[in-house]
């Protein structure tokens, strides 16, 4: 080998070897991190969910699949996956159109000024105030509503209510009502954030769109479902795929809202809680593993179901 | 509905009538009227709990659990105020909860915008594997992962400490943070930092000196976004951190344990003191960077 292809190769060596380095010195703390905190416990899990696994200091032992034939048998898994599919319904139908009749307000309600569409007066306003309670802990707002829904006149609903001569309502001590009022904590803290999510689907609509189909004379409803609501329905939908997301977690309000934690008689219950409690209060481990993957495979058919269902012919502008 | 003066003419010529029945459909009239009606309930809907929530911090208890929980306090002093912060150790959370996601939050931009400048414009072995890999964090539920989780901390020795729930919130933050950046650092142009490495600057400062200002508008999103979910997250801390260190508890394990702990009960005044504490930083910093919280917390949906 001559000597000058020596000294360039080694020239274009170093340079490969500072590139390399740099790609590695950026990614090696990160991707550390990410491995040990994240992937690790994701993939032991799914070991895990296979063994019996009590007590910390246990030895696990493979038993198979029997977790998941006693979680089939469990009555309580199945009252937390009906809660699933109870918020999965309910909670994304409510959030949805109550935040799209609010963003159409407040963005087209206020019909045409000087060929472009406006919201109704003080739209600006509202717009913040709605939104404020998705900045609030669920934490939080878990231990605020606990006074709101408390069962005797002294809760703040129920001392409205009484106002108009309605008794006192046991909003989460009656098993038939506790979950609904579970739920309609969760809709008054997220509506704000698909009203702006809706906004900026709304605020890109040309607004030609609109002035065309006003001269045809389109009034407010046609306006609504033959126009917004097909054109933002991209947006829609990922709003659907959250809040269904969202139905499958609810953890943290149940956990400090309803009575005895997932009562009164398992009616507020659900997976997540249920997967705490067994690892953290019985040490089952094992068992608390298998639920999470069960957790794991309903999301993750919702997700892929949702995105199949709801796909539309995208309308180009 | 009121329309451009123009169309308006053309439309009177062409049907009177019709336009004569369309103008009482303006925003003044019924509409108009039920949809501010809808409007403002809704608004009191969301500002009527947080109101209460700090009247009441200013009652007495015999105020507040009496038969009128609606009426305004009789006085305004700041007991309950001092109660929470001091006895109830709200303070304390406070603090350390500033601590904490003031860390976690810092590394998470670290970390995640320099994984995500190194795939976004590095072609090198492994490039797309350890992307999918990031953003594969985003399918799962945290729950599967717990059992596993809290050992994983544990054998480390790190329960029970603020570094695990550091290390912890900066992983379990990586994911989107890292997702969200390779998208906004593709989108730089080329040329910048070509001339700069040009010049003979390293990799390293090409990053920190010409590209981290270029993509200051995405970072302060994802940083926004980050700070919001790890302020608010209840699920890691309760795991993490036991009952046997209660000074080390972030904010919002400390206000719902307030909620359960039974020596509380006889001290309502000093709950919704708590809640006001917890509520108020938050309701500050919303006002004063709303625009940037909502397309912060917006920006994931909207990619």
């Amino acid at each position: 080998m001559r000597h000058g292809d020596g000294r360039r190769s080694r020239g274009l060596a170093s340079v490969r070897v500072r590139k390399y380095g740099f790609i590695l010195s950026f990614l090696v703390i990160p991707l550390i991190l990410y491995v040990v905190f994240v992937i690790s416990p994701y993939a032991q899990a799914f070991y895990i969910s296979l063994t019996n696994w009590r007590g910390v200091s246990a030895n696990p032992q493979f038993i198979g699949l029997e977790n998941f034939t006693r979680l089939l048998s469990d009555d309580v898994f199945w009252a937390a996956v009906r809660h699933h599919a109870l918020l999965l319904l309910a909670m994304p139908l409510i959030t949805i159109a109550i935040a799209l009749f609010f963003s159409f307000l407040l963005n087209l309600g206020g019909g045409s000024r000087g060929g472009r569409m406006t919201g109704v007066r003080g739209s600006g306003f509202y717009r913040v105030v709605y939104f404020f309670p998705q900045v609030l802990a669920v934490a939080v707002v878990g231990v605020l509503f606990q006074a709101i829904y408390r069962p005797d006149n002294t809760g703040v609903l129920n001392g409205l209510l009484s106002g108009i001569g309605i008794g006192p309502v046991g909003w989460l001590i009656a098993p038939n009502l506790a979950l609904w009022s579970i739920m309609g904590v969760v809709v008054w803290q997220s509506v704000g954030f698909y009203v702006v999510l809706f906004s900026a689907g709304m605020a890109a609509i040309p607004s030609d769109v609109f002035e065309a189909a006003a001269l045809d004379g389109a009034g407010r409803f046609r306006l609504f479902f033959s126009i917004t609501l097909p054109l933002i329905w991209d947006t829609i939908q990922v709003g659907w795929v959250y809040l269904g997301i969202a139905a499958f977690d609810c953890f943290a309000l149940v956990q400090v809202l309803s009575v005895d934690r997932g009562g009164p008689d398992n009616s507020t219950t659900v997976l997540p809680l249920e997967i705490w409690r067994a690892a953290f209060t019985f040490s089952k481990f094992g068992y608390a593993s298998a639920m999470g993957v069960a957790l794991f495979f309903l999301t993750i058919t919702f997700a892929a179901l949702s995105l199949r269902v709801t796909r539309r012919e995208r309308i180009e502008l | 509905m009121t329309t451009a003066p123009q169309t308006d003419t053309v439309r009177v010529a062409r049907a009177p009538r019709a336009a004569a029945r369309r103008r009482t459909k303006n925003p003044t009239g019924v509409f108009g009227g039920l949809s501010h009606v809808a409007l403002i309930v809704w608004t009191i809907l969301v500002v009527g709990p947080i109101l209460w929530t700090f009247l009441a911090s200013f009652k007495t208890n015999p105020e507040i659990v009496g038969d009128t929980p609606l009426a305004l306090p009789h006085s305004f002093g700041w007991d309950a105020w001092g109660r929470a912060w001091d006895k109830a150790h709200i303070g304390r959370y406070m603090l350390n909860t500033v601590f904490v996601v003031g860390v976690s939050t810092a590394f998470t931009m670290l970390f995640g915008s320099m994984a995500a400048y190194v795939l976004a414009r590095y072609r090198f072995f492994g490039n797309r594997a350890i992307y999918y890999l990031f953003v594969s964090g985003l399918s799962f539920p945290v729950f599967l992962a717990l059992v596993p989780l809290f050992f994983v901390v544990r054998n480390l020795g790190l329960l029970d400490t603020h570094l695990g729930v550091i290390l912890v919130y900066i992983a379990y933050s990586l994911p989107f943070t890292v997702f969200f950046l390779t998208a906004f650092f593709k989108t730089l142009p080329n040329s910048v930092a070509e001339a700069a490495m040009m010049d003979g600057a390293s990799h390293t400062r090409t990053f920190f000196q010409i590209m981290v200002p270029m993509a200051r508008p995405g970072l302060i999103s994802i940083t926004i976004f980050n700070i919001l979910g790890q302020w608010n997250q209840y699920l890691l801390p309760i795991v993490l951190l036991s009952g046997s260190v209660e000074d080390k508890w972030l904010i919002t394990q400390g206000i719902a344990n307030i909620n359960t702990s039974a020596g509380y009960e006889a001290d309502w005044p000093g709950l919704f003191a708590a809640l006001s504490m917890a509520i108020l930083p938050m309701l500050i910093v919303y006002i004063i960077f709303q625009r940037q919280i909502q397309s912060g917390l917006t920006a994931g949906a909207v990619k």
